[in-house]
């Protein structure tokens, strides 16, 4: 079935586009022909039941899929116009402009500096102390987490609170200067105040770089996206302006989903 | 008479009396009011059965310690024994030659004094086991009665059997304990018996060993048993030549198969690692002595070294190094599976590439566990006798050039007692002084080795 | 270890990050390359390591192998024995009484086999039959009395030397002594079946390991029969009945303790402890196989509680719903389920036991002993102390004998190890 989308979406850039995407894993097949754009200068919300392929996309867009020996990708992906998949485009490079956020906060079992100064290292991106340092502590200010950490920047990244853990996820993320943001459910494993704190912090970040995030919480993809796409069984059912999905959907299933019919 | 045959005894005993008790609950469950009794007649029978075949068990084991002492008491006071000497080396050869061929092993003596005893050695075994014999079937009759006269209807038979049970299986696992206490104190207590004949401070500090069974055991030369050049060998060879061969190719190994390995590779490799642990060490120190030794030593002869012995250190080394590849490798391999999966992801999706992850976040966030397989590694390869007993040599050398003949401590725990001396002599007794201090550095390194384990599990869970 | 360390970064020229793609610029793609190339040197490293590993256990094998074969064989001579102008007597009955043998060398059967050696193949050949050979000839009359009204054709084992001369070595007058005989089609190497009935002896060409390996079975099945009921039994204690306290702490550590003490100071344990009780039976296989089922019990404690873990509690809740009672739980419903995993930590430890020597050296089974044990309680040795007593050896022709000896080890503890992993794969369950 062909995906809905919404009329009254402004022309914007897509930064990252799918088309006719199926993912199988083994002979069972977890998306179904999807394809939908992932706007530059917004936050895109994947929402819909579980087990519909909302992460297994996600994944997708990063190539994290080919971690897994038995899934196997079809259809195009593009980053800026380049298939992610298909073309030279190198997979550690992909991976440094397409971030990622986990839904369980994996900070490494290092100091909160070498955390976020990971992956500047590796990509090469700060050579020396003061390089890094800048970097660091731009990342851990972008997401608000400075203020909270700078005195104690040597002390091990998982003696944070889980709110404060998964910020600093998102400044590890950040460090690198990615231009997409993917993040699978980022709050799910965390109280209501960390939950506000990184929705706030969405927000801020919302404009510097594209964002996409798979949520549960259809009010937290009413809070923080302007776009947002519904899946439903490995389809993507429709995709169109927050306001318009949660207001006007044009779907039957969509509509059930939204008004809590089935979850 | 061997224990076996009275075993047997014991066990068709217990028979007799498992069938009669189980008859017996027979009778009471037919006759009983509403077909039912406190136990089923198989727990009677057991209770019966046990209640006889325990305590001549034990009968047996204290019997077959005792018999042969009181068989050779008796036989000392018989007549023919008088013109023995009054103890010593001669005498017990004498009177075991007598005894083999009284209990039928041998076929004819070779000391004519031995010929007269054995006559008397012949009466006093069949006497004695005479007595044996019916000591068992009295001990059998006193409890088998007593124990078949409690079984009536209202006997808890079940509850009884199932709490002697319990004892049995506590009992079992004391031996554990037991085991310990008897190396602890058969180690301390010879140990102590040493220092009291070679002073501590000779034996852990000195640096000559050469003791000499043949010497006077009342004025022993405490200078002779200086253990460090023992400990050096044993540290090097173990520690320090078997753990650069080890380490890297038992991380590497592990790295390898878990990470990049395709699983048919791996279906092959483990079990060829496995076999690799398997081989038999005495195996290995043949190889070691026969083709990895000469091979060394032809090597360093081409490369211009010309005092290489062939026996060295080196080849020991890198042999028993070869060994402990397994345990690294198995201990390197729990410890990075057990790193979370999603730190894994974190860093690949960050761009690392698959080496970077290893080498930045899945080996520093395993090395607890990886350290830990080290040390019990180290603890393994000091521990390890035969390899070094074929390729190491003999000399004490206090020397860093591994293609020098070295000894180590396991080394001369099996030549001090496999010579000629006595049992009492300082040289036979440093072998246990040697096999207190390896004991207690194994112990230490497992100790330290769990606990870290122990914490770094935690840490993840 | 050069990919441990690590790189250190690369010399880019400025790398402020430019604001819209600090990972598209020249230099990240240089950095990317040199990365990638770290990367498959990483993997060669650890493609490398392995296949060192594994090369060294198949040259260990091979050399093993290529070595041992030859020592399933041995020099043997033809010498034709006309019985008919022997004159020897050897009626049925009497062939069949135990001192045949003596009575035989009693009518000069030794002599008569050297006479016609030398008659056959000439005295410096008859110099070189194996002293004993004339029991070989003795043997074979006993089995059929009726050889003596005939001729026969015998094959009877070489002295060392001309084994030796045979292989290519010792003395020239021996090697040309083997050429000849060789040429003559009087002497040649032989699959020689009985090394694995006889036992130990001085002669190389005489030695057999059936003395080893009878030891080791009689030892083996001593510490069987002590390690596996103590074992189990206190596997079962420990997971099942042992309260949560200091005591059942005490005995845990003593466990896993005595699992990793070193073997040689169990053999300290027997020979101060069970020779001191039993000062008679030194090198027999009831104080070896003692002193092997403590070292072995500990391995069959911690397998065994791993089996009985695995079982899921969901049984033990069924069973003990229905009014079973804790014991009847344990042996009527965990302990057959947890049983293949316990039969498997069993043959591996008694694998490990039966490839030990070093304890087994203390209790004193490093004697010479030339005949197989009769029972438990005479002297034996087992078959890796035969191995190592074989491999100082001097004679030449020992070293095909011991590795022959190793080789026969290596398949049993291949089978017993074939045999776990095949309980393991076929009766394993996944809960």
């Amino acid at each position: 079935m062909v995906t809905v989308i919404h009329p009254n979406l402004e022309d914007t850039d897509a930064k990252m586009s799918a088309r006719g995407v199926s993912v199988y894993y083994g002979d069972k097949k977890a998306i179904d022909d999807v394809s939908i754009d992932i706007p530059t200068k917004y936050v895109t919300a994947f929402i819909g039941p579980s087990g519909c392929g909302k992460s297994t996309f996600l994944r997708t867009l990063n190539r994290m899929n080919d971690t897994i020996p038995s899934a196997r990708v079809e259809g195009e992906v593009t980053l800026d116009g380049e298939d992610i998949y298909r073309s030279k485009m190198d997979v550690v490079q992909l991976r440094a402009r397409v971030g990622m956020v986990f839904q369980k906060p994996n900070p490494f079992p290092k100091s909160i500096y070498d955390n976020v100064a990971y992956g500047p290292k590796i990509h090469g991106l700060a050579t020396g102390k003061t390089e890094l340092d800048e970097v660091v502590e731009k990342s851990l200010r972008r997401a608000g987490l400075w203020n909270e950490v700078k005195d104690r920047l040597e002390d091990s990244g998982t003696a944070l609170s889980g709110g404060q853990q998964q910020r600093l996820c998102i400044a590890r993320a950040i460090a690198v200067d990615p231009e997409v943001i993917l993040m699978d459910e980022p709050c799910s494993a965390l109280d209501p105040i960390a939950t506000a704190k990184i929705e706030e912090l969405i927000d801020e970040l919302n404009g510097h770089y594209a964002i996409v995030i798979v949520t549960h919480s259809m009010q937290q993809a009413a809070r923080v996206s302007q776009r947002t796409a519904f899946f439903h069984l490995g389809k993507v059912v429709e995709y169109g302006r927050t306001s318009d999905i949660f207001t006007t959907p044009l779907e039957e299933r969509t509509k059930d989903y939204i008004t809590g019919r089935y979850g | 008479m061997s224990p076996v045959i009275l075993l047997v005894l014991a066990l068709g005993l217990g028979l007799a009396g498992w069938l009669a008790a189980r008859a017996r609950a027979w009778t009471f469950k037919r006759d009983a009011a509403n077909g039912r009794i406190a136990a089923l007649p198989n727990y009677h029978a057991w209770y019966v059965a046990l209640w006889i075949v325990i305590p001549v068990m034990m009968f047996i084991a204290l019997w077959s310690i005792i018999s042969p002492q009181l068989v050779t008491q008796s036989v000392l006071a018989s007549p023919a024994a008088a013109e023995l000497p009054a103890f010593g080396f001669q005498r017990d050869s004498i009177m075991s030659e007598a005894r083999a061929v009284a209990s039928g092993s041998a076929r004819a003596v070779f000391n004519e004094e031995a010929a007269g005893l054995v006559e008397p050695y012949r009466a006093a075994i069949s006497q004695y086991n005479i007595i044996g014999v019916l000591s068992t079937l009295v001990i059998a009759f006193l409890t088998g009665v007593w124990s078949f006269l409690r079984v009536k209807p209202d006997f808890a038979a079940r509850t009884r059997v199932e709490r002697a049970v319990m004892i049995i299986l506590l009992l079992a696992s004391l031996v554990a304990i037991l085991t310990t206490l008897g190396i602890v104190v058969s180690l301390v207590f010879e140990t102590v018996r040493f220092f009291g004949m070679v002073s501590p401070m000779d034996f852990l500090f000195g640096t000559q060993w050469g003791p000499d069974p043949m010497s006077n055991p009342d004025n022993p030369d405490g200078s002779r048993y200086g253990a460090i050049p023992l400990f050096w060998g044993t540290i090097f060879i173990g520690a320090i030549i078997a753990m650069i061969v080890a380490i890297p190719l038992g991380l590497m190994s592990a790295i390898y198969l878990t990470q990049y390995a395709q699983p048919r590779l791996r279906a092959w490799i483990k079990p060829a690692l496995e076999i690799l642990a398997g081989v038999p060490t005495v195996v290995y120190g043949y190889f070691a002595a026969l083709t990895v030794a000469p091979a060394i030593r032809d090597w360093a002869t081409a490369i211009g070294i010309s005092n290489a012995s062939s026996e060295s250190a080196l080849a020991a080394g890198v042999v028993m190094g070869v060994m402990i590849i397994p345990f690294v490798s198995s201990m390197a391999d729990d410890s990075i599976a057990a790193v979370p999966q999603d730190m894994r992801d974190g860093s690949l999706a960050m761009g690392a590439t698959k080496s970077e992850t290893i080498r930045r976040v899945l080996v520093p966030a395993a090395l607890p566990g990886i350290v830990a397989g080290v040390m019990l590694a180290v603890s393994r390869a000091i521990g390890e006798t035969m390899i070094v007993v074929m390729a190491a040599g003999a000399a004490a050398n206090l020397s860093g050039n591994p293609l020098e003949a070295m000894t180590t401590v396991t080394f001369q725990i099996v030549a001090m007692l496999t010579g000629e001396g006595s049992f009492d002599h300082p040289a036979t007794l440093s072998a246990f002084a040697l096999g207190f201090v390896l004991f207690m550095v194994t112990l230490g390194l497992n100790f330290i080795a769990l606990r870290v384990v122990k914490r770094f599990r935690e840490a993840y869970d | 270890m050069t990919e441990l360390s690590a790189s250190p970064p690369a010399a880019d020229g400025p790398s402020t990050p430019a604001r819209r793609a600090p990972t598209r610029t020249p230099e990240f793609e240089a950095r990317l390359k040199k990365r990638y190339a770290a990367e498959r040197r990483f993997k060669l490293a650890g493609l490398s390591a392995i296949l060192f590993s594994v090369g060294v256990l198949a040259f260990l094998l091979i050399t093993m192998t290529i070595n041992g074969i030859g020592g399933f064989q041995r020099a043997e001579m033809n010498v034709p024995i006309d019985f008919t102008e022997a004159g020897l007597i050897a009626d049925p009955v009497a062939m069949a009484q135990p001192g045949a043998a003596q009575t035989l060398e009693a009518q000069g059967l030794p002599a008569i086999v050297e006479f016609f050696a030398e008659e056959q193949l000439g005295a410096a050949a008859a110099d070189e039959i194996s002293d004993t050979a004339w029991r070989l000839v003795a043997d074979e009359i006993m089995a059929d009395p009726a050889i003596l009204n005939g001729t026969v054709t015998l094959s009877l084992p070489a002295s060392p030397n001309l084994a030796a001369g045979l292989a290519g070595e010792g003395s020239d007058e021996m090697k040309a002594l083997a050429a000849r005989l060789v040429a003559d089609g009087k002497l040649e190497t032989k699959f020689d079946a009985g090394f694995l009935q006889r036992a130990d002896a001085t002669d190389p060409q005489q030695v057999g390991i059936w003395g080893a390996l009878k030891g080791s079975m009689l030892t083996m099945f001593v510490t069987l029969i002590l390690a596996f009921p103590i074992g189990v039994m206190a596997a079962l204690y420990l997971e099942e009945y042992a309260p949560k306290n200091r005591w059942t702490d005490l005995i845990e550590v003593s466990v896993n303790n005595l699992a990793a003490v070193p073997s040689i100071i169990f053999g300290l344990l027997g020979l101060a402890v069970f020779l001191w009780l039993f000062p008679n039976m030194r090198s027999a296989p009831l104080i070896g196989g003692m002193t092997l089922a403590l070292m072995t019990m500990p391995v069959i404690v911690i397998s065994g509680r791993n089996a009985i873990k695995a079982v899921p509690p969901s049984i033990r809740d069924g069973a003990l719903a229905i009014g079973a009672s804790q014991v009847q739980v344990v042996f009527h419903h965990v302990l057959p389920l947890a049983l293949p995993g316990i039969l498997t930590g069993t043959i591996i430890g008694m694998a490990r036991a039966l490839g030990e020597t070093a304890p087994l050296l203390m209790i004193g089974m490093r004697a010479f002993v030339a005949t197989p044990p009769d029972g438990f309680t005479s002297p034996a040795t087992v078959l890796p102390v035969q191995i190592f007593l074989w491999s100082d050896e001097i004679d030449r022709g020992f070293v095909e004998r011991t590795s022959a000896a190793i080789i026969v080890l290596l398949i049993f503890l291949l089978l017993m190890n074939g045999l776990a992993i095949y309980l393991r794969n076929r009766f394993e369950k996944k809960w």
